[in-house]
């Protein structure tokens, strides 16, 4: 088969009365890497669910080679050429890689018996040709991230894609390995291969791409080339100008009340998930926990809380020690917390956007007396922190759960910091929220450091830990690999997310 | 218990130590000690014979006799070796290796029953009968435990083996008596499980309804439909609907006259060597065609199956039918083979047992159909106990297949991983 020419002619898709997509054209021209560039909710997995035959479009057409098609399952349009690497990866945990490869094209001999040999061979030879390096008799839930999605483009290429579709491929990435996976698309490129690249990261968009497609809120606004600033593609990502720098004046740290010391936390399995950690956090100073994700963050914050089991080591707060004491206990010390996955730990999705605001404090004065609650204090503390921190919600007695990522984080962010704190961890702030709200909560958390609260932000984006940190402590493999300054440049700090110690700095 | 406990080696509390559960070594050395003194020093004084070969055997193999008490001391002993190795493993920082428990268990089922045999009436056993009645009893469990990994590997949870195995013994009879043969009784069990099957199915994939219930309900639907026909149209109509007759017995000549592995392996009747067919199929199918790597792919991880253009949900209804009709074929056993009529609830909460034996066999056929045996041979030992008349009350006999499933599925299975998907229905996007 040659080079296939995608495109897609007034593509709608709606869920119920909400559009996802409306009107979309687009068109994927052989040999080039096509980036749809949108924020998270834009649409744009679900267009490229649509092009993939896992969803059936509202309205429209698909074109492939100018030829209408009718995808009736993702195996019709593997059958054209069209393969696709999901941002959540498709891969059978306990199946080997040569299992997952063949899955859905099985190689097989007499009577449907599997010829798994076929299947090695062609994973050895594609392995060879890229520079993979995968084993095909390796478990999958073995392999690093970076690998597993080595291992789906590996489906994709033995099924003789033309067009690859890679979907938030960098999310789960270290700086370096977004880098090789780079390289991969320019040698998939050079190879004949078009791809069809979706990000809301502007850096690897403009390193990467022939053409960019903008999408927002389900519509195209518009293309631009990759040499377009990165203030342009933002602003039309939004829809109005956005500064994409924060203004934050420098820390002044004052005196240092929070201190961690030697923090070990053990799993189930019997490894220390966190190991060995010390570090402080001094007034009005923020300290940005970076790192991939998946390497000890969730449990470090989980252990400062109190909801991690098998925790030995230190974690002091103006000198009274958190460790062991009940999570209500840590709470009143005066320590705020954002959970990373706020629909499932940091809101009630079906209580009310007000109830949400008051459920660390709906047992205390003035929204409880005795054992009732007071529901029109509620309200008016609803009120407040609706109009403080421009939460966008029906009103006040809505279900949380149905409000935007953005506007949702808002209401985890404004429970937390409506008491007065010694301490503010926030884990994640801004995952899966709109730029414009990304804005907002920073603002928000430079605005809590600079009263003087120790402030603790994990994140996985590298970008907002450069953007909000005044010390960055880099975690890998549970391991604490240093803490430099800010303003330390981002190949140090992705070398660091790697494992590899900055210079000069101490390395275990 | 000085036996199992060793002082801590100097300089492993400096660095956290990863030492494997305790649980292995501790609960082996507290049975090996039971067993020593029960077994041994309270034994009884009578020798107890265990026949291997029946008198009409080709080949006669003499008996083995072992002397209660001095049998009971040696086995104790060697327990308590197994017991010590295992806990010189975990002072080494070692987990105890698996064949050690299963060793372990063989020896400390044998002393019992030397234990209870040496002081009946009568001790005397036949232990070629007491296996071949084990696979007996355990062919309806390894229909079930079958049904229930196919269901399991696709992702279905099979709570209604019970009913399946009802549903097929009843019809089994009903047919069979009314075509006067009782291999189409055979064929009509499996359409009747499967039939069940296809209500689960179609509930649980299609109208997602908790699986969990709607196999519960199917239970209790079944056994009220097969009673209620049973009392209005079998018990006054006996000759008409449930006289089904028996399946042959069809041995192979000469290999049948094998000791023990012949009446077992080689004298079978067709559901019999159906049963050993269709664990050797399933094994086959699951892990090495095409068809199983697609079961326990949507199994395991339906949207990926999906993405790659399986029919999730085809693939779940057809297995769950499949199985259902493979617990038909095994309720067919209770009437067309174990006994040549139908009762009440003649199933007896053996599909119960098939789920266990399904868990304990770790979601795998071969796993399945060995728990199954287990399974099967502490029914027959319940049984074969009372004959030659053991001290021990028949109640806590009656309790044995329950105690050892108890034990088996909560003690041994240790961390075992079900299919991901399992009991998830799956709703594309």
């Amino acid at each position: 088969m040659g080079v296939v020419k995608l495109e897609l002619k007034g593509i709608s898709k709606a869920f119920g009365t909400f559009y996802a997509n409306q009107d979309i054209d687009l068109v994927v021209e052989s040999g080039q890497i096509h980036c749809l560039l949108g924020e998270n909710g834009a649409g744009k997995s679900t267009l490229m669910n649509v092009l993939y035959g896992l969803y059936e479009p509202t309205a429209g057409q698909i074109l492939v080679d100018d030829q209408a098609v009718n995808f009736r399952g993702p195996g019709d349009a593997m059958a054209v050429g069209i393969g696709m690497v999901h941002q959540h990866f498709m891969l059978v945990p306990v199946f080997t890689v040569a299992e997952n490869v063949a899955l859905g094209a099985e190689p097989t001999t007499f009577g449907g018996v599997l010829s798994i040999d076929e299947t090695r061979k062609k994973i050895r030879e594609i392995s060879d040709r890229y520079g993979f390096d995968v084993d095909p008799d390796a478990l999958v839930e073995d392999l690093p991230v970076g690998v597993q999605q080595r291992v789906e483009i590996i489906k994709a290429l033995v099924r003789e894609a033309k067009v690859l579709i890679l979907d938030e491929p960098t999310a789960v990435l270290t700086p370096q390995e977004t880098d090789e996976l780079l390289d991969i698309m320019r040698q998939l490129k050079a190879g004949g291969t078009s791809i069809v690249f979706i990000s809301h990261k502007l850096r690897e968009v403009k390193a990467v791409s022939d053409v960019i497609t903008v999408i927002r809120r389900g519509k195209v606004v518009g293309d631009a080339p990759p040499t377009a600033s990165a203030t342009e593609l933002a602003s039309m990502m939004v829809g109005r100008p956005v500064s994409l720098s924060l203004n934050k004046a420098p820390a002044q740290p004052k005196e240092t009340t929070f201190v961690v010391e030697n923090l070990t936390v053990r799993a189930a399995n019997g490894t220390n998930v966190v190991d060995g950690i010390s570090f402080d956090i001094a007034q009005g100073e923020i300290l940005a926990v970076a790192g991939v994700q998946g390497n000890g963050q969730t449990e470090l914050t989980e252990a400062i809380l109190g909801v991690q089991e098998h925790v030995t080591g230190s974690v002091t707060l103006d000198g009274k020690q958190l460790l062991g004491l009940p999570v209500k206990d840590v709470l009143r010390s005066g320590v705020g917390f954002v959970p990373e996955d706020r629909t499932v730990d940091g809101l009630v999705g079906p209580f009310s956007v007000a109830e949400n605001l008051v459920l660390d404090l709906y047992d205390q004065a003035p929204f409880a007396s005795g054992i009732s609650m007071k529901p029109a204090k509620v309200a008016e503390n609803a009120k407040a922190k609706i109009e403080e921190f421009d939460i966008r919600t029906p009103s006040a007695g809505s279900a949380a759960g149905t409000l935007s990522g953005g506007n949702q984080q808002k209401v985890v962010m404004a429970r937390e910091l409506s008491r007065p704190l010694r301490l503010f961890i926030a884990s994640q702030p801004t995952r899966g929220v709109d730029v414009g709200s990304i804005e907002f909560l920073h603002k928000r958390i430079v605005a809590e450091r600079d009263v003087g609260t120790p402030v603790m932000i994990v994140s996985t984006e590298l970008d907002e830990v450069i953007e909000l940190a005044d010390r960055i402590a880099v975690l890998y493999k549970g391991k604490l690999v240093g803490i430099v300054p800010a303003g330390t440049p981002r190949d140090t700090l992705g070398l660091m997310m790697a494992g590899v110690g900055p210079e000069g700095g101490s390395d275990d | 218990m000085s036996a199992t406990t060793t002082a801590p080696k100097p300089g492993s509390t400096a660095l956290p130590v990863f030492r494997p559960s305790l649980k292995v070594p501790v609960s082996l050395g507290v049975l090996a000690l039971i067993a020593l003194f029960f077994f041994g020093f309270m034994g009884p004084d009578q020798t107890a014979e265990m026949k291997i070969s029946d008198a009409g055997d080709a080949v006669a193999v003499p008996a083995l006799m072992i002397p209660g008490q001095v049998g009971g001391i040696v086995f104790g002993i060697l327990l308590l070796a197994m017991a010590a190795y295992s806990v010189y493993l975990w002072t080494q920082g070692e987990k105890s290796p698996k064949w050690l428990p299963i060793a372990f268990a063989v020896v400390f089922v044998f002393a019992l029953l030397v234990w209870i045999v040496a002081g009946a009436r009568q001790p005397s056993i036949s232990l070629a009968g007491l296996v071949a009645g084990s696979v007996t009893l355990a062919v309806p469990l390894v229909f079930g435990s079958l049904s229930g990994v196919l269901c399991e590997r696709v992702g279905v949870v099979n709570i209604a083996i019970e009913g399946q195995l009802l549903g097929g013994a009843f019809t089994a009879a009903l047919v069979a008596t009314m075509t006067g043969s009782p291999y189409i009784g055979l064929i009509a069990a499996a359409a009747a499980g499967a039939a069940v099957s296809m209500v689960l199915a179609v509930f649980s994939i299609k109208y997602l309804v908790n699986q969990i219930i709607v196999g519960v309900v199917l239970n209790v639907l079944v056994s009220g439909l097969t009673g209620f026909l049973y009392g209005t149209l079998m018990v006054p109509n006996k000759e008409q609907f449930n006289t089904p007759g028996r399946l042959d017995i069809l041995p192979i000549p000469l290999l049948s006259d094998i000791p023990i592995i012949g009446p077992i392996l080689f004298e079978q009747s067709i559901a019999g060597y159906l049963m050993y067919i269709a664990v050797a199929v399933v094994w086959f199918g699951l892990f090495k065609t095409r068809w199983g790597l697609r079961v326990r792919a949507v199994g395991e991880h339906p949207q990926a199956a999906d993405t790659l253009g399986i029919n999730v949900n085809a693939t779940r209804f057809w297995n769950v039918t499949l199985g259902g009709a493979i617990a038909g074929i095994g309720g067919a056993v209770f009437t067309l083979v174990t006994i040549d009529s139908f009762t009440k609830d003649i199933s007896g909460g053996r599909g119960f047992i098939a789920l266990a034996a399904l868990i304990f066999g770790r979601w795998n056929p071969i796993g399945a159909f060995l728990a199954s045996l287990l399974f099967g041979f502490a029914y027959n030992l319940q049984s074969i106990l009372g004959i030659i008349g053991t001290p021990v009350p028949s109640q806590f006999m009656a309790m044995l297949p329950y105690l050892v499933t108890i034990f088996a599925v909560a003690g041994l299975v240790g961390k075992s991983r079900p299919p991901a998907a399992s009991g998830i229905p799956y709703v594309k996007g």
